[in-house]
């Protein structure tokens, strides 16, 4: 990869169902570095973003990594370009080793005859990534057989192994125990150093921990952005997470990507 | 001219057969993923429903309208059998309902061989049936006329029944959100199982329709699951008027193909329109949109 | 002990025993036409292995292999006909019922290295052209069921239409000679035997190959979780298509052999009944094993021609029964008995069966 530092931008991006618009003309732009958290209530756009982004949901607008144009591409593509996410649920190989995951995702430019053999020893990467995500231990497990958390810091390997520059964690801490968040927390500060991170995440205690700046989605649109302590004060914001009801639960977006 | 008539309403005939095979699938698959391969053996049962309901009451004409009901109930009585024992244990298994479904076909099959024997048997249409209708613009044949009556009667009910009565409002809120369904308290459970006694009653009355069109055999639904299948799919899940548009649709291009071509070859190309066509809408016609990811 | 004979012990002891059931026990103990029975059962496991590799591993419910069995057998059969006419004569049938020319299309065939070239090739082709169509635009799992019965029922009734052509509902028979050697010759019978045992013990071991590789477990992956794969930077419809075209050409080299095995081709040999038939043999002996499908399909062939010669319309039931039991009760076929029997964990690769809603 480049140099130069990466950095996401996004302007006027704008997301339809049917007429409905689910994410309504934001720009923001994430730089290398700045580990950057997206919130929102239900139906803000916040994973409809992310689809948007990594090709999953036909977006208008521009979307950049550096100086490619993401909008357009195939989900694949987009992903060889260094682009990758996670799920809500996670969504690991239950049927496959713990090694095994990491193998696939490593591997997207292997070519055919690579492809056709099996593999020999253990590449090193894959070694330092089992290191990083505290799963040496578990490798030849069987993904199913791993804990909620364990199988989101594979999800998370998954992205690692294969050097994605921009990491989109779709709420990677759902379900962890506070001792689990904490070290999923300082794993993110440790890998975002170097890449582009956006979490989006519903846990407020969390994201004071570890964010380091913030952008607040509602109704398909940017209602404020900045730091933690900025975002907090905003009186907008605390109208719309103190305020108001929730917007329509029938267009909720941020439920059911499984 | 006259040509341009006889080909349009041959195709209509046929769609109207296609509709009323597929209709019920439709439904089913489009609530519950059920892939069921027998129904086409409820359509088998509708039809010799209308055998033996003819060897009782004799008249033709009566036994028609005694047919239809009760050829109703024995479809729907046979889905509701086929959903309590062994579906209902499967749904989260879509792909492997096929396989047992046509499982239970190759039953229904033989055990229709070994009831009514292997030779096909035949059903009297009425007197009023057996002729033509003079439309002005062409002559058709009374018995095709009636099917497409009967298929427009059975699509018109249908939606009637879905739109206005609870029991379509827990259909199609099912459709869209199983999940949300159940939140809201609908009992799911209660509603498959009517739907498929609705899916597979529609088999049995098209399975009474067909015996004006020719003998009836044991294997009078493996000619038709096949087709009806691909209506499904060119129409898409969940809505009956993608149903009735493929129906038609594939009907008349069937039609039209067997006039230039031969009927073995308008069978290949229809497939190709099929394929083809999904490359522009992967999800058919129409489809529910719901917000899962395939 | 070498580390392969370590790791893999019970596979190669696999592959021993079917080596010598089929090259040392079978001959020794069946009568010559037992043995091309058993050929013929040899052919419907190739087919077999095939499905294991894409409906077991690939996800893919293929209920048209009877049409890349069907292509292969049917090119096979275009040659032996042509061969049996001699150079420039016209088989039989065609005298009979066409106009006694031999069309454009059939002249190729007349060459054996076409011929032999055309067994895979042809179905390779049909099936990239097919899965990727389909493959490609997402469409759903039960879509591609559909779609691929809909085009084994459309190749036989295409093959019944063109009674001048294919030789109609009676398909192509009346062979004398394969490749020169004549049919009639116990000892060429014999030796028909061979080579589809031996084609089998290949495809087997190909398979073997693709499930230890890095391939074969990301078409797991794909399996299982199809988007998760894309985000990974793979195209699924690559791997997918890949894993189709292959199991069509088991199919037909399967098809080939059969033909002059049985001395006979017909559309009863490839449409709806007969695809949905190859699933069964998969199923019971275990769709994402190794050997599992072979034995399947060729337990599923025996107990069918047994029971078929005695009570004609028990096995017709007892298909149907097959069907419903195993499929809904035992999705893993003999692998999950024996599982319950040693109560160990499965292996990696078996297909955790609620998880197929991800393809519809």
């Amino acid at each position: 990869m480049s140099m130069t530092a990466d950095y996401l931008e996004l302007s006027d991006v704008r997301v339809e169902f049917d007429g409905f618009r689910a994410v309504d003309g934001v720009s923001l732009t994430v730089l290398q570095g700045d580990l950057r958290f997206l919130i929102g209530p239900n139906g803000a756009g916040k994973t409809t973003l992310v689809d948007a982004i990594t090709g999953l949901a036909r977006a208008a607008g521009s979307i950049r990594f550096g100086r490619t144009e993401l909008l357009g591409r195939k989900a694949h593509r987009i992903a060889r370009l260094g682009v990758g996410r996670t799920f809500q649920t996670a969504s690991v190989f239950e049927d496959l080793s713990v090694l095994q995951n990491l193998d696939i995702a490593a591997g997207a430019e292997r070519g055919p005859v690579t492809m056709l053999r099996a593999r020999g020893r253990t590449p090193e990467r894959i070694d330092e990534t089992l290191e990083t995500v505290g799963l040496t231990a578990h490798r030849d497990l069987k993904a199913g057989t791993l804990s909620h958390g364990q199988k989101q810091w594979l999800e998370i390997g998954m992205l690692l192994v294969r050097d994605a520059r921009v990491l989109l964690l779709d709420e990677p801490v759902a379900g962890m125990s506070g001792e689990e968040r904490t070290r999923t927390g300082e794993l993110l500060r440790r890998v975002g150093a170097d890449r582009t991170v956006v979490v989006v995440e519903h846990d407020m205690d969390f994201m004071r921990s570890f964010a380091d700046s913030v952008t607040v989605l509602h109704a398909g649109s940017v209602l404020s952005e900045g730091s933690v302590a900025e975002v907090q004060s905003d009186p907008r914001v605390q109208e719309v997470y103190l305020g108001t009801a929730p917007t329509d639960a029938a267009n909720d977006s941020d439920e059911a990507v499984a | 001219m006259d040509a341009l008539f006889a080909q349009l309403f041959a195709g209509l005939s046929l769609g109207s057969v296609l509709l009323l095979a597929a209709l019920g699938l439709a439904l089913t698959f489009g609530q519950m993923g059920v892939i069921n391969m027998a129904h086409g053996e409820f359509m088998m049962a509708g039809a010799y429903t209308a055998f033996v309901v003819q060897s009782v009451v004799g008249d033709a004409g009566l036994s028609l309208f005694v047919s239809l009901p009760a050829g109703f109930l024995v479809g729907g009585a046979l889905g509701v059998l086929l959903e309590a024992t062994l579906l209902r244990r499967m749904y989260h298994r879509p792909l492997d309902t096929l396989l047992v479904t046509w499982g239970v076909a190759l039953i229904l099959q033989q055990l229709a061989r070994d009831i009514f024997g292997a030779p096909n048997v035949e059903v009297r249409a009425p007197g009023w049936l057996s002729g033509n209708v003079d439309l002005g613009l062409l002559q058709v044949s009374s018995a095709r006329l009636f099917i497409i009556v009967l298929s427009v009667a059975a699509v018109v009910g249908l939606g009637v029944l879905l739109k206005t009565s609870p029991l379509g409002r827990r259909i199609r809120g099912t459709v869209q959100s199983r999940d949300l369904a159940e939140t809201v308290g609908v009992s799911t459970r209660a509603t498959d199982r009517m739907t498929f006694f609705i899916g597979s009653g529609l088999a049995g009355v098209a399975g009474v329709a067909l015996t004006l069109l020719g003998s009836t055999g044991p294997t009078l639904g493996t000619n038709y699951i096949v087709d009806a299948f691909l209506v499904v799919v060119a129409g898409g899940i969940g809505q009956i008027k993608g149903c009735v548009i493929a129906a038609f649709g594939l009907g008349t291009l069937q039609a039209a193909f067997e006039y230039s071509t031969t009927a073995s070859l308008a069978k290949v190309a229809v497939l190709v329109v099929v394929v083809v066509f999904l490359q522009a809408r992967p999800q058919g016609i129409f489809s529910v949109k719901t917000r899962s990811l395939v | 002990m070498t580390p392969i004979v370590r790791r893999h012990g019970a596979t190669l002891a696999g592959f021993a025993a079917v080596a010598v059931a089929l090259f040392a026990v079978a001959p020794s103990v069946l009568s010559t036409f037992r043995l091309s029975l058993l050929g013929q059962f040899v052919c419907f496991a190739m087919v077999a292995v095939g499905i294991g590799l894409a409906w077991g591993r690939g996800g893919m419910l293929t209920l048209g292999q009877g049409v890349y069995f069907g292509l292969g057998a049917y090119v096979m059969a275009m040659h032996m006909k042509l061969d049996d006419a001699g150079p420039g004569g016209v088989p039989d049938f065609m005298q009979l019922y066409g106009n006694g020319e031999v069309p454009l299309w059939w002249e190729p065939f007349r060459s054996p290295v076409i011929t032999l070239v055309a067994v895979a090739a042809i179905p390779a082709a049909v099936a990239f052209v097919l899965g990727w169509a389909i493959f490609r635009r997402g469409v759903r799992g039960a879509y591609f069921a559909i779609l691929s019965q809909a085009l084994a029922a459309a190749f036989a009734i295409l093959l019944i239409g063109q009674q001048a052509t294919t030789g109609g509902t009676n398909g192509l028979n009346g062979f004398r000679s394969f490749f020169g050697y004549d049919l009639f010759d116990p000892v060429n019978k014999r030796m028909l035997f061979f080579i589809a045992s031996g084609a089998l013990l290949l495809m087997l071991l190909a398979a073997w190959q693709l499930y230890r590789s890095r391939y074969g477990e990301l078409l797991v992956a794909v399996r299982d979780q199809e988007q998760r794969v894309r985000f990974l930077g793979y195209d699924p419809a690559l791997v997918k298509t890949v894993a189709y075209v292959i199991a069509a050409v088991m199919a037909g080299i399967g098809g080939a052999l059969f033909v002059p095995i049985a001395g006979i081709v017909s559309p009863d040999d490839v449409g709806v009944v007969p695809s949905i038939g190859f699933l069964i043999g998969v199923a019971i002996g275990g769709r994402a094993t190794l050997f599992g499908p072979a034995l399947g399909a060729l337990i599923v062939a025996w107990a069918e021609t047994s029971l078929s010669e005695s009570f004609p319309s028990m096995w017709t039931y007892f298909q149907g029964v097959l069907f419903v039991v195993v499929v809904a009760f035992l999705p893993r076929g003999f692998a999950s008995v024996s599982a319950l029997w040693r109560r160990r964990p499965t292996p990696a690769t078996e297909p955790a069966p609620q998880r197929q809603e991800a393809t519809v």
